[in-house]
Formats: structure tokens, sequence, C-alpha cells
């Protein structure tokens, strides 16, 4: 990307995008910018800011920005994975029923309305205690149940390319379901999959961050910003604000994200609303 | 369309929606079911723990009826509960529906208050987006609403927390009305748990107002409108908005789903005594039938809002009475 390129990008996309890196380099470079251990206790519970510990500490007397520091790694590293991983099963899926309308479109699509009938963190909040807490547990769930958007998306942008002369033509000259999948229609509908893939991202952050934070999330003592706040929630109501760091931290890679990806929708678009 | 009041196609409309719906809740329902049998051992073994003895883990699975095959189960358990019976919690032996009882008003009551603040002002702010599209206003509010809906619900309630209830001291931070209380003491309470919904909900919601709105604008009627002389007032009343009532309120149906995430997290943050805290609780827990009843009642709650806002989409929308 050049220069000239770069200023084209609107102010609040370009921060995001800048703060995106940030984010990354961080949760990459934790165990050499933090000053503590991940589990460690350094001191006494709730110290103030400054001095030794520059945030203070939380609730069991660990660093609380190491805490947030390590929280970028946990967090976020998690997040990304669930997202790929129903990425990888939603855009599957969805693209194996547009290319094998009859029964296999039929039966995951069925199967996808009943998932998608009931809010997320209902249906979520009924697996985990089923399944008990666990980290795996977590991300399976949470990317089979945001699988089902990624399959509507797939689905319906996959179906209008399967429709067009050159897959006709290809399928003619005879070419297998999977040739066509993987040559003609997956370049054509890369964009807004990419789009889809940051809110995506949002999404499972945010979800994963509430279970976090109401006790259900990543195990403890895995630092991660969702849990942090509820631990530590207890200080707000002694008009001490440090509970509100993690969640900011939280509000705003998501921010972020969805500014550049505000960005891209309008890009591909092409409306200059 | 000829015929009698009989085979009014709108009436038609409704009872094959009202099909969908139950049947949407008879598959949720089996669903919920079968999430206890994807407990490793069963529900006796985990009540008795691992250490129980053999004999006694078959006595108990035998007196919770674990032996019957898993459709004599099923039918046992949806029975019981259209007649009110939700079976007993693991964690005390109470019965689930005096849980629910005193739980599910309080829920309703905190979703409701916030939906009579959101919806009006979540539609008028979309409306207005739409209209001075690319103005200053549009932008304020396209990024303030695009923060809102990237902040955890959590965040934003301790932000109100911490600002009006404990630094300025209006509100109080735990929004628990203990018992009986008077409905301005109840509102009083909640107030600060609504205002966190409101926000959230009312972000989601005018912007899909707002898109749906812009849509409408573009549609070249509306240019034969302008081209004519109408005035703006008379475009928007009389042409914009009945097309538009229609998305609109698949909108706000839409973001009743927000509204059930949303109770369920701002309940825990103001530690208000609903049904969103009781599932929570009861997940952490691991009881069983506590947590199928919550998402039972959750689930039913969210499909009829969406099947009535399908109705009334339809009804302010003759087309839809036939899909092609």
């Amino acid at each position: 990307m050049t220069l000239a390129s770069l200023r084209q990008i609107p102010p609040t996309a370009l921060l995001g995008l800048v703060l995106i890196v940030a984010y990354a380099l961080v949760g990459i470079l934790a165990p050499l910018i933090a000053p503590y251990g991940e589990a460690q206790i350094v001191g006494d519970q709730f110290l103030p800011w400054g001095g030794d510990y520059l945030l203070g500490t939380d609730n069991l007397g660990r660093d609380m920005l190491s805490r947030l520091i390590w929280g970028a790694r946990n967090t976020v590293g998690v997040a990304l994975l669930t997202t790929l991983l129903a990425f990888l099963l939603g855009s599957i899926t969805g693209l194996l029923a547009a290319a094998l309308p009859g029964w296999v479109d039929m039966l995951l699509s069925r199967l996808v309305d009943v998932l998608m009938a009931v809010p997320s963190l209902i249906f979520t909040l009924l697996a985990l205690s089923a399944l008990g807490p666990g980290i795996w547990n977590l991300i399976m769930v949470i990317a089979v149940l945001d699988a089902t958007r990624v399959f509507r998306l797939a689905r319906a942008s996959a179906m209008n390319i399967m429709v067009m002369d050159y897959v006709e033509a290809a399928r003619l000259r005879g070419e297998g379901t999977w040739w066509i999948i993987r040559h003609e229609v997956l370049p054509n509908i890369t964009a807004p999959l990419i789009a889809e893939f940051g809110l995506r991202f949002c999404f499972v952050f945010l979800t994963i961050s509430a279970l976090s934070f109401l006790g259900l999330g990543l195990p403890p003592p895995m630092a991660d910003w969702g849990g942090m706040v509820r631990d530590n929630a207890a200080l707000i109501t002694f008009g001490d604000s440090t509970p509100l760091l993690p969640a900011a931290c939280i509000a705003l890679l998501t921010v972020s994200v969805n500014f550049v990806v505000d960005w891209l929708l309008h890009r591909a678009s092409g409306l200059k609303e | 369309m000829s015929g009698g009041p009989r085979d009014h196609p709108l009436r038609r409309m409704i009872l094959m929606r009202l099909g969908i719906g139950l049947f949407t809740l008879l598959v949720i329902s089996v669903l919920v079911f079968l999430a206890v049998s994807l407990l490793p051992g069963d529900i006796a073994q985990q009540i008795l723990g691992q250490s129980a003895t053999t004999e006694t883990v078959a006595a108990l699975r035998r007196e919770l009826g674990l032996d019957q095959p898993l459709i004599t189960r099923y039918f046992a358990w949806i029975g019981g509960i259209l007649t009110g019976d939700f079976g007993r919690s693991l964690a005390n032996g109470r019965p689930v529906a005096d849980l629910l009882a005193a739980r599910l008003g309080n829920t309703m009551l905190l979703a409701a208050y916030a939906a009579v603040i959101a919806v009006p002002l979540a539609v008028t702010l979309g409306l207005l987006a739409a209209l001075w599209r690319g103005s200053w206003f549009d932008r304020c509010v396209n990024v303030i609403s695009l923060s809102a809906i990237s902040f955890p619900e959590f965040f934003i309630a301790y932000i109100l927390m911490f600002w009006l209830s404990v630094r300025l001291g209006w509100f109080p931070s735990m929004a628990d009305p203990g018992a009986n209380p008077s409905l301005a003491d109840l509102l009083g309470k909640a107030f600060l748990p609504a205002v966190t919904l409101v926000l959230v909900v009312t972000a989601h919601m005018m912007r899909m107002t707002r898109a749906a709105v812009v849509n409408v604008l573009g549609a070249p009627y509306i240019a034969m409108a302008r081209l004519k002389g109408v005035s703006r007032w008379r475009i928007i009343t009389r042409h914009a908005l009945p097309n538009a009532l229609a998305p609109i309120i698949n909108v706000i149906a839409l973001n009743v789903a927000w509204l059930i995430t949303g109770v369920v997290i701002v309940e825990v943050v103001f530690v208000y005594p609903g049904l969103g805290q009781l599932m929570v609780d009861s997940v952490s827990n691991r009881d069983m039938p506590v947590v199928q009843a919550c998402a039972l009642i959750f689930a039913a709650v969210y499909v009829l809002l969406n099947l009535i806002a399908d109705v009334l989409a339809i009804a302010t929308n003759p087309r839809l009475l036939h899909p092609r």
C-alpha cells in the first residue's frame, strides 16, 4: 500500500488499523513486555496505582498491568481461534449447501434455522452447563453457534455465483463440485467473507468476554479481560475505576475492528453516502 | 382475493406463522431436553458424585425415571412443563416453577422498561439519520452507535454505575428491589439496568432502522414524488414511512435478541433478581433442570416476539401475503 492510498483511508479506519496492529504486537510480545508473570502474586491485594505496580494489583495481589498485557494474548488469541474455526465450519458447509442443492442443503439450512431461532447466548449457556466448563468446550460451542451466520452468508453469496454462466460452462466441461467451489465460487465470494470475518470476530470476542465476565469463560488463573472485570468489580463501589480498564481494552479493540470493517464495507459497496 | 372472511388471506397467513412458530418451539424443546444427555455419565451420577456406589446411582436413576426410554422421558418432561411442573432444582431441591415465578416478573419488567424507552428513541434517531444522510448529525450518530455496539454490555453498565451511582450518587448501584416494592421504588431501582439496556439496544436498532429507511428512500417512486414537487414532509409520511414500516418492525423484533442477551449480563452486574441471573448461577452449579427451564422460557419469548413481528409486518405490507 502506498502513502497516497493510505491517505485516502478515513481517519476512523486509520485509527482502527493502528490500534489493531498495536494489540497484535502486545499480544505476541506479551512475555517480553509484561513486567510480571500472568498468575504471579506480587504483593498485597488491591494496591493503588503507582510505585512498583503501575496500575496497582488485583483481588489476589497480582500485577494489574501484567495481567492486562497477558490478557491481550489470551482473550484475543482464543477469540481469533474461535472465529477461524467458525469460518472454516461455516464456509465449508455453506459452500456445500450451495453446490449440492437437494437434501444436503435442506438438512443444513433447517439445522441452522433451529440454531438461529434462539439468541446464541442462551444456547451457549445451555451447552456449557451440559458440557461443563473448559476452554475447548467454550471454543467449540461458540464456533458452532457462530458458524451458523457464516453459513448463511457463504450459502447466499455462493448461490448467486452458482447460477452464473461460467459455472454452467465449467460443469459442462466436466469439472467436479469441489473444483468449481475452489476455482469459480471461492474467489468471487472472498470480499464479503472478509468483511464478515471482522464482524464475526467482534461478536465472538464480545461473547467470550461476556462469558468470562459471567464466570463461565477462560478458566482461572488465565488472565482474560472479562474475568478481570468480574474479579475486581467490587472496587467500583469504592469509586476506583481500575476494573474499567480491562473492559476498556475490550471496547477499544472492537471499536477499532468495527471502524475498519465499516470502511471496508463502504468501499466494497462503492457508495459515497 | 375472493372468498368470505373465513379464508381471509391474512388469517390464513397468521395461522401458518403460528404453526411454524409452534413447530420451532417443539424442535427447540427437543434440543433443550437433549442437552442433558450431553452430560458425561448422567444426571444421577452428577448428583451423587464419582464416589457413589453403583446401587445408589441405579436407585436414584429409577427415582428420577432415568431408566425409561428417552422418548418416554421427553413426553413426561414436556407434559410436566405444559402443566407448570418444571421439575426440581438439583442445587436445593425446590420446585423450579417456584424459583422461576419469583423472577420472571422482574425480568419482564426490566425488559419492558428498556423497550418502552428504546424503541421510540431508536426509530426516531434512525429516521432522522436517514433523512439527514451525510450531515454532521448522521456522522455523529453513526460513530456513537458504532461505539456503543462495540462496547461489551458490562462496560457500559459499569461506566454508568461508576459515574451516576458511585460518583454522583443519583441512583442505587444495586438493583435488588427487596420484597413487595412499590412501582415507583421498582422503577427507580431498575433505572440504571434499564438505561444500560436502552443504550445497547438503541444502537443496534437505530442503525438497522436507518438502513431500512435509506433503502426505501432510494426507491424510484420516492424520486418520482420528489420530482413532482411533493413536499419533504409528505414524502416521508405518505410515501416512505408506510413502506419502511415492515422492515422497521422486523428490526425491532431482531433486536429483542440483544435485549435478552443484555438482560442476562445486566442483571448480573446490578445484582437484579431476574431470570438471567438465575440462569447464570444455575449454569455455574450445573443445575440442569433450572437451566433448561430458563433456556426454554427465553427461547419461547424470543420465538413469540418474532412471530408477532412477522404478523405485524405482513399486516402493514399486503404484498407479503403472496410470497413468490
